[in-house]
């Protein structure tokens, strides 16, 4: 990167300060702006929360393991399970996500980097802020233990700050999103290499938009609840309590119309991995991929309108009820269609079972599961049984867990060899895909059975004549399994970093665009922003289609249509690392802790100082040439 | 393999509901013993075989699939680059989609149904969800007390058999100064569906057993350190014995002759416990009646074999627990600990144990 920021000799910049210059160590990592560097630092933060968040569960497993458990106390079990779902929801699957999104967008588009690159630097130091800050909350006194939807009054009326510091934390992580799903959009909207029009998008780039508007418009919603919360907490408004006149059902509703999307904020991002890995292993193009496509988007779309489907024993009224139940079963048909295309792909396909193509079809079949189990709950009067039950439990990890979890497990293996220049070891791999597998159902699939027979959620202890015991202790032997096919993964990635690379730059036969340069790929992405021809562009530079749909290879060097991009990979403009998007991110859990702690009031005052000076100089910065 | 897993996925699966079948589970939504939970049930059941054919369609394909168009060692020619048919895309989304219109049929027409305004002769109760217990209210104008007040009840609920009670649920009203008035949520599986209790709003479901029995449930919405401990049960009884306890519930208090119960009353009516709790026909000392708001009424508590959430059998050693320290033997429950003595708890066992 030096050799594209380094001021001319002599030519003093403008500015406050002289740019960082720093490419290795870890003050590189502190400044880089390098939407990659952010990628695999949002991975490597997600992945260190997974384990963070699968401790949690583990502990809640080991307390269910058999009646009146002893392990945990009332009080921790609640912050253990609040804090395991804001875990794995804002600080998991959100932001794994959003390192793919970060790596991918930009080379599968064929862009230098993102719209706003120290925006997007911003975006990851604000998160780990968000979370670093909610997690001291177990050293101040205790964690939110109100459950991650934090229904009111409870939570506001509810000792100690762990509600605050739920408020203020997720304010300053959905901060972090916001930003991060602007910049994002942005991008895929502006940055396309020429000839890449719409629909000659990967689906992955696809979902990766529909993503970044439903975070765009849901967060907003979550973010004025939060508000809302703390100004009743800490200023004494009354927004939610009904002691003075608040409505606590309105809580729900600002909640669940952030919440219900974020459902699809979870998912989307692995359909559209899904979509990419089963085409590169069935060695065909995606089926229907305009019906994928569209799907995804009218899931996004519709995903908008289902809200009440988790407030059915509120009682909005059959009215109410009756519109939601056939909206939500609406949604059911989108997602049906995505599954029958994803089946359509591998119909006649030359099955390739890596470890990425088996977490891929594993998805598959598993997100039936929790697809099937979804339309029960549209049911209305039978989600008045399950409802807060076990069987809710089930459903939504056999969605985000079995679903979302798998899907970006098939996109680590798939693109590790992108980012790293190394593929994950196959035996390793596979160890680690039937381990999950079978773990996922083990500890899952009895949930079903739990709830319908009267376990109810968010309990921490259930007396031996519930006859619950049995699959109880099953659910958790499949959890110590779950954790044994992670410490898999581990070891795989331990005994894969110390091979020797192989830099393969297309390692899969790969379809699309991230498979024509160097891995792990330069700073710059592409020598040359590629021209675009067609959607699977790559493929199709590598195989002619012969007469009756057969492909043929085209020759090395055959496809000399592309090479007429611009010229030499000199005088390519990058951004320059940058101090500032670091320090203002600083500035927000000051700000937190100030909003938290009454007498620390200054505290704000600090905060607020430390991210202006962050922003001003941010604005103020020399530009790197 | 794959299908090896498959097949013994569907072992398991069976051995499941085999188990399930034998288990004594007592609060079981798959074993409606009313017409309330019958019909959800009978929605239900419907609803999963359609789930459960889908499922075994879609995934019996999906292992066809997995298994026929596996890579076979040495083949290199690249299969037919099929990019969709518009036809099967249509198919697909029509067909779930007349599935799904199939489905929603019956479930409108059952939401509307369980909405249903009460006709004929229907029994009603109000049903508070309190931290952390629930408490029952007898409204029917013939279930008044000698005191002329609802008959009221905790924990246990008892209805007479084969009557529809129509039931109002509420949260602990917001003046109420014991506990915080929270969200709560009313479910009885094996009677009826569930319904929340929200502070400032009254829910309405019906209940109604077949059969003379006990019936659990619990609350279900997180309300609190001991969400899962506000533990309930309905007791349905012939109606002969119904009105045998209606009769007893409206007569007050029983006075013991027995000098330890006797004393046990005046330690009662002498402290803190008049604050929170009721018990019609005692007096304290200065004459008052003993009417406190907040707490479970005690008039009959010994009619009742649990209390504290239905979480602790009612006998002298679980109340002796209970009266030392109740937020231990429960977290976060409202009463404190007065740090009785050893004689004043034994006392107050003597008395409120003979309050049938």
């Amino acid at each position: 990167m030096a050799s594209v920021s380094v001021p001319a000799e002599g030519a003093r910049p403008r500015g406050l300060l002289r740019r960082p210059t720093a490419t290795t160590g870890v003050w590189s990592w502190i400044t880089t702006v390098d939407h990659k560097r952010i990628g695999l630092l949002y991975g490597a933060t997600a992945l260190l929360f997974f384990l963070i968040g699968g401790t949690e569960a583990l502990f809640i497993r080991l307390q269910l393991a058999e009646p009146n458990g002893q392990v945990l106390s009332a009080d921790t079990y609640n912050q253990f399970f609040t804090m395991h779902g804001l875990t794995m929801i804002f600080f998991v699957v959100m932001p794994l996500s959003a390192a793919f999104f970060n790596y991918l967008i930009p080379l599968m588009i064929g862009a230098r980097d993102v719209a706003f690159p120290r925006l997007n630097a911003f975006s990851y130091w604000a998160f780990l802020a968000g979370g670093l800050f909610l997690y001291s909350s177990f050293f101040l006194g205790g964690a939110p233990n109100n459950g991650w939807f934090s229904y009111q009054p409870l939570a506001e009326t509810s000792a100690g700050n762990g509600a605050n510091f739920y408020a203020a934390g997720l304010i300053i992580t959905g901060l972090a999103s916001t930003v991060s799903a602007v910049n994002l959009a942005v991008t895929i909207i502006n940055m396309r290499a020429p000839g890449m029009t719409l629909f000659r998008m990967p689906v992955f780039i696809w979902m990766g938009l529909t993503v970044q508007l439903l975070l765009a418009f849901s967060l907003p919603i979550i973010t004025v609840a939060l508000f809302e919360m703390l100004f009743d907490k800490r200023f004494g408004t009354h927004f939610f309590d009904p002691k003075t006149g608040g409505d606590p059902v309105l809580w729900q509703h600002l909640f669940w119309l952030f919440g219900h999307p974020e459902v699809y904020v979870l998912i989307l991002p692995a359909m559209g991995i899904v979509s990419e890995v089963l085409p590169v292993f069935a060695r065909k193009p995606l089926f229907g991929y305009q019906f994928v496509v569209f799907a995804g988007i009218a899931i996004g779309f519709i995903g908008f309108g289902v809200w009440v489907h988790h407030m059915f024993a509120v009682g909005l009224g059959p009215v109410a009820n009756t519109a939601f139940a056939v909206s939500t079963m609406i949604i059911a048909v989108p997602t049906g269609i995505k599954i029958f295309n994803w089946m359509g792909t591998l119909w006649r396909g030359d099955l390739r079972f890596t470890t990425a193509m088996m977490f891929a079809i594993g998805f598959v079949g598993l997100f039936v599961i929790g697809g099937l189990s979804g339309v029960t709950h549209a049911v209305v009067p039978s989600d008045f049984q399950q409802t807060d039950t076990y069987y809710i439990v089930a459903h939504f990890h056999y969605v985000l867990f079995a679903g979302a979890i798998f899907g970006l497990f098939a996109g680590l293996y798939y693109w590790w060899p992108k980012a790293f220049g190394r593929r994950l070891s196959e035996g390793w791999g596979k160890a680690h895909f039937w381990l999950m597998f079978v773990g996922a159902n083990l500890t899952f699939g009895p949930m079903h059975m739990l709830g319908l027979q009267g376990m109810p959620r968010r309990i921490y202890t259930y007396p031996a004549r519930l006859g619950l015991g049995f699959w109880n202790l099953v659910a958790t032997i499949g959890a110590f399994t779950i954790a044994l096919s992670v410490l898999v993964f581990l070891a795989n990635v331990i005994v894969t970093s110390r091979k020797a690379a192989q830099h393969e730059a297309d390692p899969w036969d790969g379809r699309t665009l991230e498979w024509t340069t160097s891995s792990p790929p330069p700073p710059y992405n592409f020598e040359e922003i590629p021209a675009v021809h067609s959607l699977d562009d790559h493929w199709h530079r590598k195989y002619a289609e012969g007469k009756g749909g057969t492909l043929v290879p085209v020759p090395a060097g055959g496809a000399d249509h592309h090479a007429e991009a611009q010229s030499g990979g000199h005088g390519i403009h990058l951004p320059g690392p940058s101090y500032y998007p670091i320090v203002a991110s600083i500035g927000l859990p000051i700000i937190g802790y100030g909003v938290v702690y009454p007498k620390l009031w200054w505290l704000a005052i600090a905060g607020a100082v430390v991210l202006l000076v962050g922003l001003y100089g941010w604005a103020l910065e020399p530009s790197a040439e | 393999m794959r299908r090896k897993l498959w097949l013994v996925m569907g072992v398991v699966a069976l051995a499941a509901l085999s188990v399930s079948c034998v288990s004594n589970a007592s609060q079981d939504a798959l074993k409606p013993q009313g017409p309330y939970a019958q019909e959800i049930n009978n929605l239900f059941t419907s609803v999963f075989w359609i789930a459960a054919a889908i499922f075994f369609l879609v995934e019996g394909v999906l292992v066809l699939f997995v298994v026929k168009y596996r890579h076979r060692m040495g083949r290199t020619e690249i299969p037919p680059q099929i990019h969709g048919n518009t036809r099967l895309e249509i198919a697909w989304t029509i067909l779930p989609a007349l599935i799904l219109a199939g489905v929603a049929v019956p479930t409108v027409a059952t939401i509307w149904d369980l909405a249903g305004k009460p006709t004929g002769d229907v029994m009603h109760v109000t049903v508070i969800g309190h931290q952390f217990w629930w408490e029952y209210r007898y409204t029917d104008p013939d279930m008044k007390t000698a005191s002329g007040n609802p008959i009221t009840t905790a924990n246990v609920m008892v209805i007479p058999e084969n009557k529809t009670v129509y039931l109002s649920i509420e949260a602990e009203p917001k003046d109420i100064p014991v506990g915080e008035t929270v969200i709560h949520s009313f479910w009885i599986p094996e009677l009826a569906g569930t319904q929340d209790a929200v502070p400032g709003r009254t829910n309405h479901i019906y209940m109604q057993a077949d059969h003379p029995g006990t019936y659990w449930g619990q609350c279900k919405e997180l309300c609190g350190l001991s969400h899962a401990n506000m533990r309930t049960k309905v007791v349905a009884e012939t109606a002969t014995d119904f009105a045998t306890w209606v009769a007893a519930q409206q007569a007050p208090a029983a006075r013991s002759g027995d000098l330890l119960a006797q004393r046990g009353a005046e330690v009662f009516a002498g402290g803190q416990c008049i604050l929170c709790h009721t018990i019609d026909g005692l007096q304290t000392a200065a004459g008052n009646p003993v009417a406190g708001i907040g707490g479970p009424n005690l008039t009959h508590f010994a009619s009742r074999d649990c209390f504290a959430g239905c979480t602790f059998r009612t006998n002298p050693d679980e109340l002796r627990k209970w009266l030392a320290d109740p937020p231990a033997r429960k977290p976060g429950a409202a009463m404190p600990n007065y740090h009785l003595s050893e004689d004043q708890i034994n006392a107050l066992v003597a008395y409120l144990l003979s309050l049938n």
